[in-house]
């Protein structure tokens, strides 16, 4: 019998997780097409930063070669930007023209990075973190130039920076919160990485507000300047000030779209149940995820309904957060900054240069933040969803998983 | 200040044996001590606590807790504020002649002290008994030694120790009663140890409720009951009677009064005596046949007889077998009383007691009161007896008293029945304290401080427990502004003198801008005072005691030496020349334990503590023996209350409480309890659910005193003993510089009436005072509660500790009360724990106190130096308690060496001190040693 026809826009980490899902359930239910508006096959945008900092090549990053799409049967648009879906014909075509016609229809169209509307944010030098393309700006310009600046102290402006920093550049981060990673640190662990960092020949420019970027004769970027009038030199300028779910092409084909393309449990999308969206663009129950693990929960459960077994949910996830910055152990999860009717376990080891935070409430460990040393994040973050009672263990908890077992653990 | 090493021949001021040391200076500091080997006392030995005195002196201790210029107080418990001599010396004249002037003289009170130098109360008995006009002049000696006195003068005619130490060598039997001389007279220990190895046969008999170490020399131990000492003198004395053991041809020829006396013991049946005292007939029986039949039976005895509502009784009833069976009067025979300060006898010479004059005189004698008045050039002495410690301080109590001056001593700590105490500090107008240490805890209730001198800076002279007069000789000038004690009381007398006779020539020509020339002018004036006297010692001089050494009184004009001994020829200073049995019946405790107080709480002294440890108290080394205070109780009593080894208890008597932890005896009986006496509220404290702060071990004891002495029962009081419900624990210790610690201590002491239970002590290496350690003083505080206190609180201790820099690891679950914190410094490519405090669950105390006092490296423990339970994440292997505190072996490697040593007693004993040197410095644990090698036996194959 003639196969279903899948059509995948996107080619990211979510949306071929997806598919590999798929695959392995029923590998021959579908005639699969897929469009990426990336010249590049599918790599781990995530070991961008590793990249960047020299650590690996974009070879290293790949996760699915060409082969990869060949072997599967897989038709590939790499390059091709899907910029109309009509829904009655279900087809859908491509900057190009190219259009291909769908029975259920995948959206992973991603997110792209929020550029400050400040004067001068068009100027050459200016760039967002978000792919190969910004990746490989970076590493030309640190090559040429020496002064780099980094708005946004978020997990990625500081791998950013960290990267440019490691191919020569001198970097300061710009940051209009009053501590770094915010979302992800307590002001007490945020201050340890910022010294760390320090040490390691960061600048910080924390709680400062942008104004403009200032732009040379030659029509490059050269200065940021910030409402209090200071400048810091700058030829190169990366925001990472957060990123904006893709949904234009899904708020024209009349999905509903509310911050990102609204899914219900079983990640189809609320106004055409022929249509599937996982990743960054997709508000699953008010929540768009930027962070991997969620995305390949949604992905697990897409692929369990295209593969029509229909049995599975998504029911959202708890994230964690590890920063890829080599040297600096990093970990959080859940509520690590507590507040009402909340209780706080906290260990600090300056020597070591550690620091911990427990978060509880009704005997549940709801949060996490720790520094310096992680090795029992994977515990805490098992604890956390599984939000069993940690009041038998409580007073052993901070010393983690090993010690509780064996007493001990050479520290 | 000269750079030369110099050495100044003195005494120690601890205990009544009265050793002679060496004090060795060097470009103005006490560089070292040692026994003076000519000191007829000591023989060039000291103890422990004397091997260290010179630590007591060193500069750093010296600005910590010495008392270094007057001080104000212009609020009861409010700041001081210093003034000038001139201004304080006014202040005081003004106040007290103000206070003479509206309420008579009576309405004084002077509190001095066994510790002060002959010349120091010479000064101020005149001062008060001659020039005031009233007889409120006690001195803490009242605590310790009047009950001898009334004893001696009551069978023997006059207060004189008929013996000396060199009778310890003729004895063929020695009767210690009420003594742990092992530990409160290690000296005289010492001496008794070579006597008895010199002559085995010699039999030791120990009376004593509990199994002090002296008992380790004793060939016979009867632990009576706590206070029935003269039920056992009695019932010794009938048996004595029964067998014909006693000399009637003595009693005939030199006694008076032993028909009465039969008449009592007639009815002190052996078996109801030996039902009353706890022990049985025939040991009973043996200690009569050994202290009657013995060729010569020298008995010893000390605060367990004196300390006692029957204080006179006891020592009158132990005099009476000696007079029974002429055991008096010959080499190695006779009562002998240790006293327990270094010049309480000097003292008693002077009559430093509410109810005696100069030179062993008595008040009520209309003649002595003539005599005395005359050699001081005053119109008269007044009459009426004056108020003695204990009712001083209940007159002050209930407003009587106004204006107490405090010399020397510290009653907030050593007085019974704290709460009287307090409330009479804080009800008189004006209290000055005369001290050598700021540190007391009567300091604290003190209007004006005045600083004294003391040891290494003072002149003049001590009398010992065998009525040896030594040289007080000072090796520095005073410490700061300190004044010698005798030099304020002139300049006190002087200005009173301006205001009370004033154009009159003073009473008081001593020269306090020469001081020795000052103080040996005051001392002629008492030799005089003794012409004739029982203690006439005419023939003396400071010249002689300089060229001759120290010398034994009487010691009259032309005399060529001292005598040794007293009585040999059966003649007694009565006025029939007949010494007097005294016949008293038995009276029990004056607080039997009952059903709402069950337990007989008797109190004690540590080896390596003196009194109020105003001094032992500063050197962190002499905490090694016995770190923190504790209520022994036996293990039987631990099991049926269902209590373990450092669980918190309160003991309640009817006067208060104190909170501390328990510790399983085997030396104590059921029912009985114990508690070292140096626990006051500077050391040991809390609070009371009322809110007041809890005042130490004396806040037990009664004030219940004997009618004829007027001791109070220091040794005995009738407790409850509950669990403490303190859940919350607090363990926060730390390591300073030598020149920091005590200062640390000071500043916690005012946080400890902030916990139900709190405990504040130093605390030193483990092991041997090691010169290639920096020197440096522990401080540790304990403390329970019954929830975690206010976060500041811990805080603030933490900052008091050091613990609060950035380096410190710290676990904080606040809702949990947890919260610990351990500071780490790096050492040799490791690192040492120098300092923590661990709240609410203590358990990892057990590992983390041995890594942090023995110094261990602690890299290995990471983190985990931060994690729970009393189980060491890492093997910690502790040294152990220090037993020989000179060289610092622990009894955990004693017991191993012991475990593979094979042989006789003595034997192992040697080995074990050939092996670890423990007990070969000044001996002070060699009876625990012995204890130790009888009880480890060695393991065998």
């Amino acid at each position: 019998m003639k196969k279903l026809k899948l059509v995948m826009v996107g080619n990211g980490m979510a949306g071929v997780r997806t598919i590999e899902e798929l695959l392995k359930i029923d590998p021959s239910l579908y005639e699969i097409t897929i469009f990426g508006a990336e010249p590049h096959p599918n790599y781990n945008r995530i070991l961008l930063s590793p990249v960047l900092a020299g650590e690996q090549t974009l070879d290293d990053i790949v996760l699915n070669p060409y082969d990869w799409y060949h072997d599967h049967g897989i038709t590939l648009h790499a390059g091709k930007k899907v910029v109309e879906i009509d829904r009655i014909r279900r087809k859908v075509r491509s900057d190009d023209g190219t259009e291909a016609h769908y029975d259920r229809l995948l959206l992973c169209t991603g997110s792209h990075p929020f550029m400050l509307p400040v004067p001068g944010k068009d100027l050459q030098g200016v760039i967002a973190y978000r792919d190969i393309h910004d990746t490989n700006t970076m590493i030309e310009t640190a090559a040429t130039h020496r002064h780099a600046v980094v708005i946004g102290g978020g997990l990625l402006g500081l791998e950013a920076a960290n990267g440019l920093m490691q191919r020569g550049m001198s970097v300061t981060v710009v940051h209009v919160n009053a501590w770094l990673m915010e979302r992800q640190l307590d002001d007490v662990a945020a201050r340890l990485l910022q010294h760390s960092l320090e040490a390691r020949g960061l600048q910080f420019r924390l709680g400062a507000q942008t104004q403009e970027l200032v732009g040379g004769d030659d029509g490059r970027v050269k200065a940021v300047r910030f409402k209090d009038g200071t400048e810091v030199p700058a030829d190169l300028v990366v925001m990472a000030v957060g990123v904006r779910p893709n949904t234009e092409l899904a708020e024209q084909a009349g999905l509903l779209v509310n911050r990102g393309i609204v899914v219900n449990d079983t990640m189809q999308t609320v106004t055409d149940p022929r249509i599937w969206s996982v990743g960054e663009c997709a508000t699953h129950r008010g929540t768009a995820y930027g962070l991997v693990a969620p995305l390949f929960e949604q992905a697990q459960v897409a692929a369990n309904h295209l593969a029509e077994f229909g049995i599975a949910r998504y029911l959202g996830s708890h994230t964690s957060t590890k920063l890829k910055v080599t040297g600096i152990d990093l970990f959080s999860a859940g509520n690590f900054m507590g507040g009402e009717g909340t209780e706080e376990i906290v260990l600090s080891d300056p020597h070591a240069g550690v620091y911990k935070k427990l978060v509880i409430q009704d005997d549940k460990l709801i949060g996490a933040c720790l520094y310096g040393d992680t090795v029992d994040g994977g515990w805490y973050f098992k604890l956390l969803r599984e939000r069993s009672s940690v009041a038998a263990i409580r007073d052993q908890l901070m010393f983690g998983d090993s010690s509780r077992q064996s007493g001990a653990r050479p520290a | 200040m000269s750079a030369t090493p110099q050495e100044t021949r003195s005494t120690c001021p601890y205990c009544g044996v009265g050793c002679g040391v060496i004090i060795e200076t060097q470009a103005g500091a006490i560089t070292g001590v040692r026994g003076d080997p000519e000191h007829p006392a000591n023989f060039g030995r000291l103890c422990t606590k004397g091997s260290t005195l010179h630590l007591t002196a060193s500069a750093a201790v010296t600005r910590q807790t010495r008392l270094l210029q007057p001080l104000q107080r212009l609020q009861r418990r409010g700041p001081t504020q210093p003034l000038a001599w001139d201004t304080a010396l006014d202040l005081a004249a003004d106040r007290l002649s103000g206070i003479v002037q509206a309420h008579g003289p009576d309405a004084l009170g002077f509190y001095l002290s066994g510790q002060l130098l002959t010349e120091d109360y010479y000064v101020f008995n005149k001062l008060a008994k001659g020039l005031l006009g009233t007889n409120n002049l006690d001195t803490n000696s009242r605590l310790c030694m009047s009950s001898a006195v009334a004893g001696y003068k009551a069978t023997l005619g006059a207060d004189a120790p008929p013996a000396s130490y060199a009778d310890f060598d003729h004895a063929d039997c020695l009767f210690i009663a009420g003594s742990n001389a092992a530990w409160a007279h290690p000296i005289a220990f010492r001496r008794i140890e070579d006597a008895k190895r010199a002559r085995p046969g010699m039999k030791i008999v120990v009376v004593d409720p509990r199994r002090t170490d002296t008992v380790e020399l004793a060939d016979l131990h009867l632990a009576i009951q706590p206070g029935t000492d003269v039920m056992l003198f009695h019932g010794m004395l009938h048996i004595m009677l029964r067998e014909g053991w006693t000399k009637p041809a003595y009693i005939a020829a030199h006694t008076s009064g032993f028909e009465a006396l039969q008449a009592v013991v007639r009815d002190v049946a052996p078996e109801h005596a030996a039902q009353v005292c706890g022990i049985s007939v025939q040991d009973l029986y043996e200690a009569a046949r050994l202290f009657a039949t013995s060729s010569s039976t020298l008995s010893l005895y000390c605060q367990g007889l004196n300390q006692s509502s029957s204080g006179t009784a006891k020592n009158a009833a132990l005099i009476n077998l000696h007079l029974a069976t002429g055991q008096i009067g010959r080499p190695g025979a006779a009562p002998f009383s240790l006293t327990g300060q270094p010049n309480a006898m000097g003292g008693r010479e002077v009559g430093g007691l509410s109810n005696l004059l100069s030179a062993h005189r008595d008040m009520a004698n209309p003649e002595h009161r003539a005599e005395v008045a005359a050699h001081w050039g005053v119109a008269q002495v007044p009459g009426t007896p004056g108020k003695s410690a204990v009712e001083m301080f209940e007159a002050a109590a209930d407003g009587q008293i106004k204006a107490l001056w405090i010399a020397c001593t510290n009653p907030a700590q050593s007085m019974p029945d704290q709460a009287t105490v307090r409330r009479a500090l804080q009800r008189a107008e004006f209290v000055v304290l005369q001290e050598a240490f700021a540190s007391t805890a009567t300091a604290e209730f003190a209007d004006l401080l005045l600083p004294a001198t003391t040891w290494g800076e003072k002149m003049g002279t001590v009398t010992n427990s065998e009525r040896r007069i030594s040289r007080v000789r000072a090796a520095l000038p005073p410490a700061g502004e300190a004044r010698h004690d005798w030099a304020i009381g002139v300049q006190l007398a002087r200005r009173l003198e301006a205001r009370l006779r004033p154009g009159q020539t003073t009473l008081f020509p001593y020269a306090t801008d020469n001081p020795l020339a000052g103080v040996e002018a005051i001392w002629c004036e008492h030799r005089e005072s003794t012409r004739g006297r029982d203690l006439d010692i005419t023939g003396l001089s400071y010249e002689r005691l300089d060229r001759q050494g120290p010398q034994q009184w009487p010691l009259p004009e032309g005399a060529p030496s001292g005598k040794v001994r007293l009585y040999e020829d059966g003649r007694f200073p009565t006025p029939d020349g007949r010494a007097r049995f005294h016949a008293t019946a038995y009276r029990p405790v004056a607080e039997a334990r009952d059903e709402r107080f069950p337990f007989s709480l008797t109190t004690g002294r540590l080896r390596d503590q003196w009194h109020g440890m105003s001094r032992t108290g500063t050197l962190g080394h002499l905490f090694g023996h016995v770190a923190e205070p504790t209520v022994q109780l036996h293990p039987d009593d631990l099991v049926r209350h269902q209590w373990k080894d450092g669980d918190l208890v309160t003991v309640q008597s009817r006067r208060g409480s104190i909170v501390l932890p328990v510790q399983a005896s085997t030396d104590i009986g059921l029912k009985q309890a114990y508690i070292a006496m140096h626990w006051g509220a500077e050391f040991l404290s809390g609070c009371s659910a009322t809110g007041e702060a809890l005042a130490g071990v004396n806040a037990l004891m009664p004030s219940a005193f004997c009618p004829g002495s007027k001791q109070p029962e220091l040794k005995h009081a009738a407790v409850r003993i509950s669990r403490a419900e303190l859940p919350w624990r607090l363990v926060a210790m730390a390591w300073f510089p030598e020149d920091q610690a005590l200062t640390v201590r000071e500043r916690l002491k005012p946080l400890m009436a902030a916990f139900a239970f709190s405990a504040c002590v130093p605390f030193g290496p483990a092991g041997a005072p090691d010169a290639t350690r920096p020197a440096r003083t522990g401080v540790l505080f304990r403390a329970a509660a019954p929830e975690a206190p206010p976060p500041e609180l811990l805080v603030q201790i933490e900052a008091l500790l050091g613990l609060r820099d950035t380096d410190s690891l710290r676990y904080i679950d606040a809702q949990r009360g947890q919260r610990r914190t351990v500071r780490i410094e790096p050492r040799d490519e490791d690192t040492r724990v120098t300092g923590l405090l661990l709240g609410g669950d203590t358990r990892a105390e057990v590992w983390l106190k041995t890594l942090l006092q023995e110094d261990l490296p602690a890299a290995a423990y990471g983190r985990l130096l931060l994690s729970p339970g009393a189980e060491a994440p890492v093997a910690v292997v502790s040294q152990g308690r220090t037993v020989c505190s000179c060289l610092g072996v622990s009894d955990l490697a004693i017991e191993t060496a012991l475990a593979h040593c094979q042989g006789r007693d003595e034997d192992r004993l040697g080995h074990l001190q050939a092996a670890l040197k423990c007990g070969t410095n000044c001996g002070s644990c060699v009876p625990e040693l012995k204890r130790m090698v009888r009880l480890i036996k060695p393991v065998t194959g």
